[in-house]
Order: structure tokens, then C-alpha cells, then sequence
């Protein structure tokens, strides 16, 4: 009765933490724009496959394999996380145990992930310390992200001895029924075999305690770290966009504008007045972009595969994909509660644009998607990118020059380049094809 | 015996005053109707599709840019008007199957006009290749190419935008010859550099330029043709050679270009 008491206001607490993060991000996602979202069945059968399947992570094979390892031994575990709350409320013990296969099939499962997963967490540290890898130590990383990493790791890293310490006492306690079954577990058990009934029934609940709490700050560190990518990355995949990566999004503003235009009965008709409310072209700051651009920003876990494809970063320009998104959280995170405080109009005198990303990285882009081809949880940056673009030439009018003499030229006459209209079918002349007779 | 004969190529405005409706628009894009180089490729690729007794026409002076350099740049704003434009000429003629040498043409007819209300059946030239191949209607016998290495360059508005990777490759293949792949190749390429308004910029500040990697990585796998489908990355590239002074050894061809000579046409 007493655990249960102890269980029942640890969870709340855990509960109510949980409750004020998920709250704070509520009303951040209420400052971003609509992205509206159809198709729920190709979605699903996306989110299948980019997520339960880990198809993009293979895109870099062996260290793709280990995550996928990790990811599938998650579910596998969280099935057990969840009887262990189960058990917690009620005061039961192991409340889901059946006779039969699938339950012993599932805890097997997890004894040998638990092995797994520690294995492929300390390859993951090892990677991280040793080796240098040089999307981990690219200049958008602060010490700050290289700790967050470590925290993460070795907060999994326990997890896993925890678990696998409750499976071993569990094992060495021998209940009957023993309840599951323990490859790993009962192997190691036998080293122990000589250890007291009451000692083994002591560390298990011990055990127990601490894989449970771990779980508890585990759930309540992430939203506030890159692991928030372990919550968001499923809905992520559900959430990304399933037009063909070359598409970029519409602007009906613009249309409208334009029809207005090209209509002559409108064209020069007085607007009504009041009824326009001038929207900003483009992204500025984070008021701007929609409410998918900052889930993809969350999701993010820094792992920088989008950043060593990109052909710009790649040969030593200043934009890296990754930073775009650490920007966007970051700069929300500073500008956010100061727009739920003060409401939308609020300025503190910075924005997403200049004061995180600069103009240099966002005009050395060259749309060519390999970073939203590479992120195995299907961020889109290329997107948020020309909507950068958007801003800074629609707004602004800032472009490089040599981008404002194409946009003259095509005004002008048509072509990216000063060519006249006329000379437009000067390739074709004295074309000539050969024709054989036998 | 060989004989030359004279293309008249076939202008939309003529055809449709006599009351014809040409299967196929072939849209030749600016840097086929302005670049030296790239007009080379709209000419070959003109040449197959008289060789292979296609109905089309051209839109000649007509032909306005689809705006993709001034989207991709941000210039929203202008983008539209441009296709908006293009699409209003396209319904005078009702259009329905355009052909594009360009993959950024391509990208921009197949995703971006529908929302703006042109939906056309849009066919990039190397998958209209691949079909004309496998119907039989290209035959490749010649040997020119028989000990040529060629490696294939994807364009991203072909391949990652869309998905086409076989396509391109299935006329090369067609073409008795060696095929080499780079280490970066289908959904890996790298970019030449050129897209998304950087061919009409300075680069910005780094240890190199992205076309200079591109090529080096081509030259890496001792082909002598590099084959690229698109009229930016043909720039890059031929840059690419020039600038690591191979030019002379290591030619850079369109696909077009590549059929029109195994065909000797």
C-alpha cells in the first residue's frame, strides 16, 4: 500500500511537470501558422514506413542499423514501461502476465534489446568521444548540444542496466510462476545463485524503483532536450509533407493579389477599406512560420546527416540545415513567452532572421533537397528556407545582385538572361537531320 | 547513301491557325533557346523527334521563362505572374503534354502550375527517350561509343524532386557503351551548384566551389563522357572541366546529344 502511495504522487508529479511542458509548447505552437493537413491514410502508411520500418535511416547502413536496433527495442521495452506503471497504481504485480506465448515472446524480446540497445549506446558514446566525426563537430554544435548528447546517451544507457538489473533479481528471486522469460537475464542470473532469497527480492524492488524513476525524468528531460526528437519523431513522419520533395508551397495571397491585377474591373478599383490585413511575405521570425516548421525543429536531434549532404555546407559556406532548425527552436524559445505575455506584436528588437540565421547562409542554398532526402525523420528545410528567401526579396528587397538582375531580366524580356524575345528561336536556325537510304 | 534535309520546326501559333492541335508542346526554355552550349542540346534533341516522326510544336517568341530561377530565388511574386502568363498561353492552345529538356521546367509544370490551376501531362525529353526505346522506335547500333566510359550525373530536379533515376539511365544503356556510376549517385548525387538561383550569383564564401567537388568526383572514375540531362548542370560541369583543364580529353554531353550521335543523325 505504501509503494502505491509513493507510485501514485511520484507519477502525479511526473504528470504534472509533463502537463506544464506540454502546456508552454501549446501556446507556441499557437503563435505559428496553419499547415493544413489531409490524407490520413497515405500519411499513416508514410509514417509506417519512415518510422516503424526506419527505411531513411539505412541511408547510412551500419550506423542506421544500430539506430534501428535502439528504436525497435524502444517499443518492444515500452510495452513493459507500461505494466510497470499499471502494477505501480494498482499494487499488482506484473498485471498483464497470460499463460502462453506472446507474453514470454514480448519479455524476451525486451531482455534482449535491453543487451542490444546498451551495446549500441556505448558504440553510440564511443562514436561521440573517439572517432571524429565530423557532423559532430560542426560549428553550430555549442558545448551546450555535445552535454545534451552525453545526458541523453547516458540517461539510456542507465536505463538499460536498470532494466536489465530488474530482469536478473527477478530471475535470481525465481518466483513460481516465474512470470516471462529471460534469455539474457537468467543466464546472467546464475552467476548470482549463491545470493539470499530476501537480498534478491530487496534489489529487485530497488531495481524496479530505479528503472521506473529514471523513466519519470527521462520523459520530463527530453521535451527540453534534442532527444525530443524520441516523443516527435513518429508524428513527424505522419506530419511531413507528401508532395514531391521538387514542390515548394503556393502562395494564395499572391494569386489573389495577382488576379486582382490581371482583372481590369478590379485592377484599378479602390481596395475596400478595412478588410486588408497586410500579411508579411515570407519568414521573418518564428510568428511566421507554420506550425509544421517548429514541430520539425523539435524533432530535430542534431544528428547532422541533412548537413553533410549539403553540397553548400560541404564546401565550407557558412549554411548548415541543422542550425536552420536549431535557430528556429532556439529563437522561440527566447521570443515565445514574450508573445504569450505581451501578445503578437510583441518585439524585442531581434529576430529569427539576422540575429540567428544570416543572410549569407540563406542565399547560399541551392534547393537541391539532399537534406530533406537525407533526415530520416522527414524535417523539410528547403521549404523554410525559400520562405526565408521570400522575405528578404518581397519584403526587403535585399537579394544578391546578381539574383535582381535575373528578376529584371525575366520582367523584362522574359529570360533569366539579357536576350531579346525576338532571337528566341535562333537555335533553330539551318537545322538540319541526316537521313540514310540503304 | 545520307542525305541532309532541312528542319522547318513547327510553330504553335501557325499550326493552330490551320486548325491543327499538336500532341506534344516542346518547351525548349530559355537556356535552349540562349545558350550556346545548350542550344546545341535543343537542336539534337529537335533532330529525334523528327527522327522518330513526333507531333509537336514549339511555342517560339511566345516562349516566356517559367519563373523558376525568380521562385526558388524568393521572388514569389514574379514567379506567378510569369506562370500565370504561361499558363493563359498554354490554354489558348489547349495544351495537354508538354515536353521539357530542363528538369527545373520539368519540376516546376509537374508540381507548382496545378496549383495555379495548369495541369498538363509533363514529360521530361529522357523519359520520353526511355519509352521511345522501349517501343522500339530508337534503335542503337552504332559502335561510337562502344569503348567510351560514361558516368551520369543526376540533376536534383529530376532525380531527389521527383524520383526519376532510371529513366535517364535506361537511354544510356540503350547506347553500347560502358557505364560507370559516381559514389554520390541516384538520391546521393550532389548538386552541381547551380540550382536555386546560384547560377545567376557569385557563391558565397567557402574552401570550394560545389561544381569544382562535382567534377573532381566525375573525373574520379575515368570516364570520358560525363553525361549530364539538364542545362545547369551542363554549365557547372563543362566549367568543372575547363577549370581542372581536361576539357580537351573529357567531354561533357547531354543524353540528347549522346543519342542524336550514336544515331548519326
Amino acid at each position: 500500500m505504501a509503494k502505491q502511495i509513493i507510485f501514485i504522487i511520484t507519477l502525479a508529479l511526473t504528470l504534472g511537470v509533463f502537463a506544464y511542458t506540454v502546456r508552454r509548447l501549446y501556446y507556441f505552437f499557437r503563435i505559428t501558422k496553419r499547415f493544413p493537413i489531409k490524407n490520413y491514410a497515405k500519411r499513416f502508411w508514410l509514417m509506417m514506413n519512415v518510422s516503424f520500418l526506419q527505411t531513411k535511416i539505412f541511408r547510412k547502413p551500419w550506423i542506421g542499423f544500430l539506430h534501428a536496433l535502439v528504436f525497435w527495442g524502444f517499443c518492444v521495452i515500452l510495452l513493459g514501461s507500461v505494466e510497470m506503471i499499471f502494477d505501480g497504481l494498482t499494487g499488482s504485480e506484473r498485471a498483464f502476465y497470460m499463460e502462453g506465448f506472446f507474453y514470454k515472446f514480448i519479455f524476451a524480446s525486451g531482455d534482449i534489446f535491453a543487451l542490444i540497445i546498451l551495446f549500441a549506446i556505448v558504440v553510440f558514446i564511443f562514436r561521440r568521444l573517439f572517432l571524429k566525426i565530423k557532423r559532430f563537430s560542426a560549428r553550430e554544435l555549442s558545448h551546450r548540444n555535445h552535454i545534451d548528447a552525453y545526458v541523453a546517451l547516458s540517461l539510456i544507457l542507465l536505463l538499460m542496466v536498470s532494466l536489465l538489473a530488474m530482469n536478473v533479481f527477478y530471475c535470481v528471486e525465481n518466483p513460481v510462476p516465474l512470470k516471462g522469460f529471460y534469455p539474457i537475464s537468467s543466464f546472467l542470473a546464475v552467476y548470482l545463485k549463491d545470493m539470499e532469497h530476501e537480498s534478491a527480492v530487496i534489489l529487485y524492488e530497488l531495481s524496479w524503483w530505479w528503472h521506473i524513476l529514471l523513466i519519470f525524468l527521462f520523459a520530463n528531460i527530453l521535451p527540453y532536450s534534442k532527444h525530443f526528437h524520441v516523443f516527435l519523431s513518429v508524428p513527424n513522419t505522419f506530419f511531413s509533407r507528401l508532395d514531391p520533395l521538387g514542390k515548394l508551397p503556393n502562395m494564395d495571397t499572391i494569386t489573389k493579389e495577382i488576379k486582382l491585377m490581371m482583372n481590369p474591373e478590379t485592377a484599378f478599383a479602390t481596395p475596400e477599406s478595412g478588410t486588408a490585413v497586410i500579411e508579411r511575405f515570407g519568414v521573418k521570425d518564428v510568428e511566421d512560420i507554420t506550425w509544421k516548421n517548429y514541430f520539425d525543429s523539435l524533432c530535430c536531434t542534431q544528428c547532422g546527416r541533412c548537413s553533410s549532404v549539403c553540397p553548400a555546407n560541404l564546401t565550407g559556406k557558412k549554411l548548415s540545415p541543422r542550425k536552420i532548425m536549431m535557430d528556429v527552436r532556439a529563437r522561440m524559445n527566447q521570443k515565445g513567452p514574450g508573445i504569450i505575455k505581451n501578445g503578437k506584436d510583441f518585439d524585442d528588437g531581434k529576430s529569427l532572421l539576422n540575429n540567428f540565421i544570416n543572410k549569407e547562409e540563406i542565399w547560399a542554398c541551392t534547393t537541391c533537397n539532399a537534406c530533406a532526402k537525407e533526415c530520416p525523420v522527414n524535417i523539410n528545410q528547403p521549404t523554410l528556407i525559400v520562405d526565408l528567401r521570400r522575405f528578404l526579396v518581397m519584403e526587403e528587397s535585399s537579394a544578391p545582385s546578381g539574383l535582381n538582375l535575373m528578376f529584371t531580366n525575366i520582367t523584362n524580356n522574359g529570360a533569366p538572361w539579357q536576350f531579346s524575345p525576338e532571337d528566341r528561336m535562333n537555335w533553330a536556325k539551318d537545322l538540319k537531320i541526316s537521313c540514310k537510304y540503304d | 547513301m545520307q542525305e541532309s534535309k532541312n528542319i522547318e520546326i513547327p510553330i504553335m501559333a501557325d499550326e493552330f491557325s490551320q486548325g491543327r492541335e499538336p500532341e506534344y508542346l516542346f518547351w525548349v526554355g530559355c537556356a535552349g533557346a540562349f545558350d550556346d552550349r545548350y542550344k546545341k542540346v535543343a537542336r539534337a534533341f529537335t533532330k529525334i523527334l523528327v527522327h522518330v516522326g513526333a507531333d509537336y510544336a514549339v511555342l517560339g517568341k511566345e516562349e516566356t521563362c517559367t519563373g523558376d530561377p525568380a521562385r526558388r530565388a524568393g521572388n514569389e511574386m514574379l514567379y506567378q505572374m510569369q506562370a500565370l502568363t504561361n499558363i493563359a498561353t498554354f490554354d489558348n492552345y489547349k495544351v495537354k503534354k508538354i515536353l521539357t529538356i530542363c528538369p527545373h521546367c520539368y519540376n516546376i509544370f509537374k508540381n507548382e502550375y496545378p496549383d495555379l490551376g495548369g495541369v498538363y501531362e509533363v514529360i521530361h525529353y529522357t523519359q520520353f527517350l526511355q519509352q521511345l526505346i522501349r517501343q522500339g522506335k530508337i534503335q542503337i547500333d552504332s559502335m561510337v561509343f562502344n569503348n567510351k566510359k560514361i558516368t551520369f550525373h543526376d540533376p536534383c530536379y529530376l532525380g531527389r524532386a521527383n524520383n526519376e533515376y532510371e529513366a535517364p539511365r535506361a537511354v544510356l544503356k540503350a547506347i553500347p557503351s560502358q557505364q560507370v556510376e559516381m559514389p554520390r549517385n541516384k538520391s546521393f548525387a550532389l548538386c552541381c551548384g547551380a540550382g536555386g538561383g546560384q547560377m545567376f550569383k557569385e557563391a558565397e564564401t567557402g574552401n570550394k566551389e560545389i561544381f569544382i567537388e562535382r567534377t573532381e568526383e566525375a573525373l574520379k572514375t575515368g570516364a570520358d563522357i560525363i553525361a549530364s540531362s539538364c542545362p545547369f548542370c551542363m554549365t557547372m560541369l563543362t566549367d568543372g572541366l575547363k577549370y581542372k583543364n581536361r576539357e580537351e580529353e573529357i567531354f561533357n554531353y547531354d543524353i540528347a546529344e549522346l543519342v542524336v550521335m550514336a544515331l548519326d543523325i
